[in-house]
């Protein structure tokens, strides 16, 4: 829904640090997972909630995985800036 | 109504997300939202949806971030120069949101703004629910385990994969750990090693 919405600006608007971007999305993933239950109330339908109970289980999957990336990346870099994210090429 | 009203603190964190300047009050943010959408799903009458999304988004997720903001010492934000490079284009990709979602919410399914007919809408009740009325986690079990049991059974997989991922991205081969060479340590000839050094106590050999 709206959270949805304000955690896609917030990837888009926030290039200061790749564990500020990460946050939206996490926040993105609950909004979604919060209208895949209100649709399945107010449908009657059974299948959005047992979707939905296995969405925070891939969320929190993939924000371990992401903040592994992240403790690997500060390690190497010494820095967290988005802008340096070009030094992967070549 | 009244709980739902209590509950907009949810858009206000989400917008606050991006604006903090600390570190620290750009993780308190989403644990309001997660907070308030646990509310939420309460006042559903989901309890156990609720109880579940504020365990793992709260207690696991956030709790990460927490941590590793607290290791790496990240450091204040810059200035805000930079959010007007990046204005332009993302306020048109949320625009286009914000537009495409009014063709979403057709206001006869999902009532969002009050005309007459959602105003005076009938009360109806499920007199199957009184009958026997089951809880939140009952439903959900009677489709998860039986008929859709695979599901189940991949997350554990995927969470399977994201353990071992996660430790095998961290390992720090680096770190002094004593570890032996072990085809280098059946090469040395011990003869010749120990023989040299007893021989010449002077560093003469």
């Amino acid at each position: 829904m709206i959270i949805t919405i304000l955690g896609i600006r917030g990837i888009l608007l926030n290039r200061r640090n790749i564990l500020i971007m990460s946050m939206p999305i996490e926040s993105m993933l609950l909004a979604i997972n919060l209208s895949f239950l209100v649709f399945s109330v107010s449908l009657d339908d059974m299948m959005g909630q047992s979707f939905a109970s296995l969405v925070p289980t891939v969320a929190a999957a993939e924000s371990a995985i992401g903040l592994a990336i992240f403790v690997i990346t500060f390690r190497v870099r010494g820095t967290i800036d988005v802008e340096s994210i070009n030094c992967i090429q070549g | 109504m009244i709980l739902s009203v209590l509950s907009s603190p949810a858009l206000v964190s989400g917008l606050m997300v991006v604006r903090a300047k600390n570190p620290v009050h750009s993780i308190l943010f989403p644990i309001l939202v997660f907070c308030d959408t646990s509310g939420l799903l309460i006042l559903l009458g989901l309890d156990f949806s609720a109880m579940i999304s504020a365990v793992v988004h709260i207690g696991a997720i956030a709790i990460s971030f927490l941590f590793i903001v607290m290791m790496f010492n990240i450091q204040i934000a810059e200035i805000h120069e930079e959010v007007l490079r990046y204005l332009p284009v993302s306020g048109i990709v949320g625009l286009i949101f914000w537009w495409e979602m009014f063709f979403i919410l057709d206001n006869e399914t999902i009532p969002l703004l009050p005309t007459h007919r959602n105003m005076t809408s009938l009360r109806y009740t499920v007199y199957a629910g009184k009958v026997r009325s089951w809880t939140n986690l009952e439903t959900l079990g009677n489709l998860l385990y039986t008929y859709y049991s695979v599901w189940f059974l991949v997350s554990s997989l995927i969470l399977l994969v994201a353990i071992i991922g996660a430790i095998v991205l961290t390992t720090h081969r680096t770190t002094k750990m004593k570890r032996q060479d072990v085809c280098r340590r059946n090469a040395l000839d011990s003869r010749r090693n120990i023989m040299n050094k007893t021989i010449s106590p002077f560093g003469h050999s």
